[in-house]
């Protein structure tokens, strides 16, 4: 019956359920305020309407006791929504351990996704219920925002940054993806869908896109064919610094200071390569920009990444 | 006095009234630029802490030299202006209008010397767009660096030109004899604008010209 | 006063150069009136094209681009050139002498520029929507504005800029004008609400307008001479733009809706013939509402990518700003308590404007509360949002205003029959077009779109047809209050039985606003007493 008129979006993230709790309590306060202020308005207005022109009102100068009440008790109310939104917040922007990493680039006007097996998908998201993903997510030209209503989550995508977003779906099924931050002529149709797939259909899903080459194999080829190796070695004997196990740790800065090698580190290392220079390495690396994509630079990334694993592996063997 | 009849306009009781009212609107005007400065200030500040190698390498291609002789100047100039209404408060009225006439020219002589400036980064191609050339591998931050000094230093200058053409009218009327100790509220609103300008070059100064010099 | 001619502003002379050259604060106000109406029927013109093309969700009325230019346009012409000088330019300009005694603001000159600055700022964007318009959005996010835009963004940029000065010397006008020009006997808390409230408003235009149009002028540069300030391709930070950029425009918010406030004080006050309760709280609540809403730009980028912490803060001050709103509601709603109520039709106005900006005020407390804000950020929930306050808030202060003060202005009498009907007419047109939003928004639907999913259409038809209602509720005023005009009965010096100074003077009032200096000896809505109690006038005539 509601199919032409929906006044509830679809719950489809372990994030809805809360958000909706956030939104019922809201609203609950607001119809008890509202009304208050309307009944009163309302009884004040009918039983103290004007009977003759000539009636005088008796002046009421104020009251203290009352000007603190309705301060203190909505005061009071508002650092309840405070917390209980920015425990949700806070919650939103945490992604769990052991989320499924998806790459996401955002451009004028459509969506590129690549999943670290190698698949990569225009204006739609393919992603296994029950998991969470976190998206790492990089625009090429002006702002976007990646949202999804049925997960109650947004994040701008923004130019030279990366930013992340994550969810947990609960339920399969086919979802809007709207871009939120005005973007252009086509703003409106940056749209497409999130898949979410029972995790047997999202393994065979993967099966039938797989290109053979997953994004960390990608990445290593790139690696090999920018010349990266010549100066980046197994060993710290080279020109440049050792990469493997690199991701996730502290570098010590050349002229003091540190800098936490996270995806943005390295992005601005390939581009911007003297902008942080590594301790004890002369700053000799040229930049690496108009030579490689977005896309490409997140495939390095995920080799980078990759080498951490790999090394941790040796060590644990 | 007939005089002060004269000058006193419709809306005010009497002319102290009067004078209180431009003081205070000098002050709030103020007010306002410091917030349009601000702006700027904050933007660069912001920039100067993630770029501070690049601030600092860029800084090095100002010429400190031409930036102390123009800070003296306006420095100097705010004296003149100060002694301008020192003479309108005293009923001088050569000092009021050579005092006029000087900050005049200190500005003038400012403003040349920032042209001159400007020319030569023309010249040497550290004008932010496409024509932007900088060495090294600290490029883009350089020229972040320029399009601030550029900006800030632009609008100072505009500042600068609007105070050089206030002083002009000043100077005009002064010379009819318009200002006495009597009423000179122009005078002094006019001398507490231009030593706000000089004082946002003092700010500029430093945070531009000596900034990282020794990084 | 029949038969009798009685020399006032509008009849000392004649003739169009006596009108573009005034410097009485009066005639400026009706230059401000004629243009912001001029501006507001040309934003409802916009609001009305986005309103048709969304009846269906295909985009087949207009094209995206256009559709992009019209929204933007819309937001451009009802921000700056109609809500930020609506009350201030027109009432403000007009009531803020009398109420405090004066014969003029404390610089004429200066406010008939004003007027000017307002105009060329107006024909600049003009020209940019003639030329082809532009297609940013209102709030000219960097790097679309700045590089990726093919529209005439310097253009309108130069318009704002202009259009910034004329509210900042509007303000220090008011500020120096309230400080040292009131009447012997006015102290600070005899002063009416109406003048406290621009007071506060006075304040942003003087420290928030400059940062905006600085900001403008960088992006203007960046356009036309290449600076990379906000340009992520050589290092620069879009972000910081819309650091910058809210910095202004969230106080912006409250310019529109501070005087609104002070309005609906006096018409609450007016036809309750009560003061108002807890004065000092009101007034005080204004102040506040300007400072804290310096410190809160932040909640307008929780989903940024600005720092969790940042977040928090932004979050937490912008719950405290809404302490003093809600402050200010009660006591309205307590001032009506034992008074002598009657339903003019400005006091209609006033009472929808309560429960308007309730809502209003409400919703802004879901955008505040972070987790939420993320769901609802760039939706229609948001649109919805901040209509409530600027439309049902601050155009409906305005109109009540305008009806309130009509007698003073013109010394003719509205058709109050006429009148009620299109305040009821405008109450629920608003809320038909508005409300369906907050709905719309939670759904999902993202502002700004152009083309949009099936299952909106429904609400979005409601809320077309509520605008067409709205738009019936708009034009009638224009209809009747031009009619009243020739028509109207002619109005006596106070015709509401209200206390103020304004009501002291003919209608309308001569010249110099008091043939003597008023004298004061009571605080603003001294309905206790009469009015030849609280206000005397000396025998000297001013020259």
């Amino acid at each position: 019956m509601f199919q032409n008129l929906p006044l509830f979006p679809e719950q489809a993230s372990t994030m809805a359920p809360r958000v909706d709790a956030l939104l019922y309590f809201l609203t609950a306060v607001s119809i008890f305020f509202a009304s208050l202020i309307f009944i009163f308005i309302v009884v004040f207005a009918v039983k103290y309407r004007r009977r003759s022109d000539a009636e005088k009102a008796p002046q009421i100068e104020g009251s203290i006791p009352l000007e603190i009440f309705w301060s203190v008790v909505p005061l009071g109310i508002t650092m309840v929504m405070f917390i209980w939104g920015a425990l949700v917040y806070f919650d939103m922007s945490s992604p769990p351990a052991g989320a499924l990493e998806i790459n996401l680039v955002g451009r004028q006007w459509m969506w590129k996704a690549q999943h670290a097996e190698g698949q990569s998908e225009i204006n739609e998201l393919h992603v296994p219920a029950g998991l969470p993903v976190r998206l790492t997510m990089t625009s090429e030209d002006v702002i976007h925002s990646y949202f999804v209503p049925a997960f109650r989550i947004k994040m701008d995508v923004l130019p030279a940054r990366y930013t992340t977003i994550w969810f947990h779906p609960t339920k399969a099924g086919e979802y809007r993806l709207f871009c939120a931050e005005y973007c252009g002529t086509l703003h409106s149709g940056m749209i497409g869908r999130v898949v979410v797939m029972e995790p047997a259909d999202y393994q065979r899903w993967l099966g039938e896109g797989a290109t053979g080459t997953s994004m960390a194999e990608a990445g290593a080829e790139l690696f090999r064919r920018l010349g990266c190796g010549v100066c980046h070695r197994a060993s710290d004997t080279g020109q440049g610094p050792a990469l493997a196990g690199l991701f996730g740790k502290s570098v010590k800065l050349e002229g003091g200071g540190s800098a936490l090698a996270d995806e943005g580190y390295i992005r601005e290392s390939i581009l911007e390569p003297h902008a942080k220079v590594v301790a004890g390495f002369p700053p000799v690396m040229p930049t690496f920009k108009g030579l490689v994509s977005e896309d490409g630079i997140l495939q390095i990334i995920a080799y980078l990444k990759s080498l951490r694993k790999e090394e941790r592996a040796r060590a644990e063997r | 006095m007939s005089d002060a009849a004269a000058v006193q306009q419709h809306q005010f009781d009497d002319l102290e009234q009067q004078h209180e009212a431009a003081w205070i609107g000098m002050w709030i005007f103020i007010a306002t630029e410091v917030m349009f400065f601000g702006g700027m200030f904050t933007g660069y500040i912001f920039y100067r802490s993630a770029y501070a190698q690049g601030f600092a390498g860029a800084s090095n291609r100002l010429d400190v030299w031409l930036g102390a002789i123009n800070t003296a100047v306006l420095i100097g100039s705010s004296f003149t202006m100060a002694l301008a209404v020192h003479g309108a408060e005293t009923n001088k009225r050569k000092l009021l209008v050579n005092g006029l006439l000087l900050t005049i020219l200190l500005g003038s002589v400012f403003l040349g010397i920032k042209f001159f400036e400007y020319h030569h980064k023309f010249e040497e191609h550290l004008v932010p767009g496409s024509s932007f050339r900088f060495e090294g591998p600290l490029a883009r931050p350089a020229e972040i660096f320029f399009s601030f000094y550029f900006a800030m230093t632009g609008m100072h200058a505009l500042h600068m030109v609007i105070g050089i053409g206030m002083l002009s009218v000043l100077v005009f009327q002064a010379r009819r004899g318009r200002y006495s100790a009597a009423y000179f509220t122009p005078v002094e609103i006019t001398g507490l604008y231009w030593h706000f300008v000089d004082i946002v070059w003092i700010f500029l100064f430093p945070l531009l010209y000596l900034v990282g010099r020794h990084l | 006063m029949n038969g009798e001619r009685r020399e006032h502003y509008l009849n000392v002379n004649y003739g169009v150069r006596s009108w573009l050259l005034t410097t009485d604060h009066k005639r400026i106000a009706w230059l401000y009136l004629v243009s912001i109406t001029f501006f507001f029927f040309v934003g409802g013109f916009f609001a009305t094209m986005i309103r048709l093309e969304l009846l269906t969700p295909q985009g087949d009325l207009v094209q995206s681009e256009t559709y992009n230019k019209l929204f933007t346009m819309h937001g451009v012409t009802m921000v700056f050139f109609f809500l930020i000088p609506a009350i201030p330019a027109v009432l403000g300009n007009f009531l803020i002498p009398m109420m405090i005694g004066a014969r003029d603001l404390a610089f004429p000159r200066l406010n008939l520029a004003s007027w000017y600055i307002f105009i060329v700022g107006g024909l600049f964007t003009l020209a940019a929507s003639a030329a082809g318009g532009v297609d940013t959005g209102w709030t000219f996010y960097t790097p679309y504005s700045s590089i990726y835009s093919n529209t005439h963004v310097a253009l309108t940029v130069v318009g704002i800029f202009v259009t910034g000065f004329s509210s900042i010397l509007t303000g220090l006008n008011f500020i120096v004008t309230i400080h040292k020009m009131r009447a012997p006997g006015l102290t600070w808390f005899r002063l009416p609400l109406f003048v406290w409230s621009h007071y506060a408003t006075s304040v942003i235009f003087i420290l928030g307008t400059p940062v905006l149009a600085i900001t403008l002028v960088l992006v203007g540069l960046e356009r036309i001479f290449g600076l990379g300030i906000f340009d992520p391709a050589r290092g620069g930070d879009p972000v910081l733009f819309q650091h910058l950029f809210w910095f202004y425009s969230h106080p912006a918010v409250y310019i529109m809706i501070l005087p609104a406030m002070g309005v609906v004080s006096e018409l609450i006050a007016g036809f309750s013939r009560k003061r108002i309760f807890g004065y000092t709280f009101v007034a005080f609540a204004s102040l506040a509402i300007a400072v804290i809403g310096f410190l809160v730009w932040g909640h307008h980028m929780f989903v940024s990518g600005q720092s969790v912490h940042a977040g928090l803060v932004f979050s937490l001050l912008s719950f405290l700003v809404a302490i003093p709103s809600a402050i200010k509601v009660f006591n309205w709603t307590a001032t009506l308590y034992k008074g002598s109520i009657s339903y003019d039709a400005p006091m209609l106005y006033g009472l929808g404007f309560i429960g308007v900006f309730t809502i209003g005020g409400l919703t802004g407390l879901f955008l505040a509360t972070l987790g939420f804000d993320v769901h609802v950020h760039d939706t229609y929930f948001v649109v919805a949002h901040f209509h409530y306050i600027m439309v049902g808030g601050s155009v409906m202060a305005y109109l009540g205003g305008i009806h309130y003060w009509w007698p003073k202005m013109t010394g003719r009498i509205y058709p109050e029959i006429w009148a009620r009907l299109a305040a009821l007419i405008v109450f629920l047109g608003f809320n038909l077009t508005f409300f369906p939003q907050f709905v719309l928004g939670y759904l999902g639907m993202p502002r700004r779109y152009h083309i949009y999913p099936p299952e909106f259409q429904v609400l979005n038809v409601m809320s077309s047809a509520g605008a067409s209602i709205l738009a019936v509720g708009y034009v009638l005023p224009l209809v009747y209050l031009i009619w009243s005009l020739r028509y109207g009965a002619v109005a006596g010096k106070n015709p509401w039985g209200a206390r103020g100074l304004e009501w002291e003077t003919g209608s309308p009032p001569p010249t110099n606003n008091f043939d003597t200096t008023p004298r004061v000896t009571a605080g603003a809505y001294a309905y206790e007493k009469e009015p030849g109690e609280v206000y005397s006038f000396g025998k000297t005539a001013h020259v």
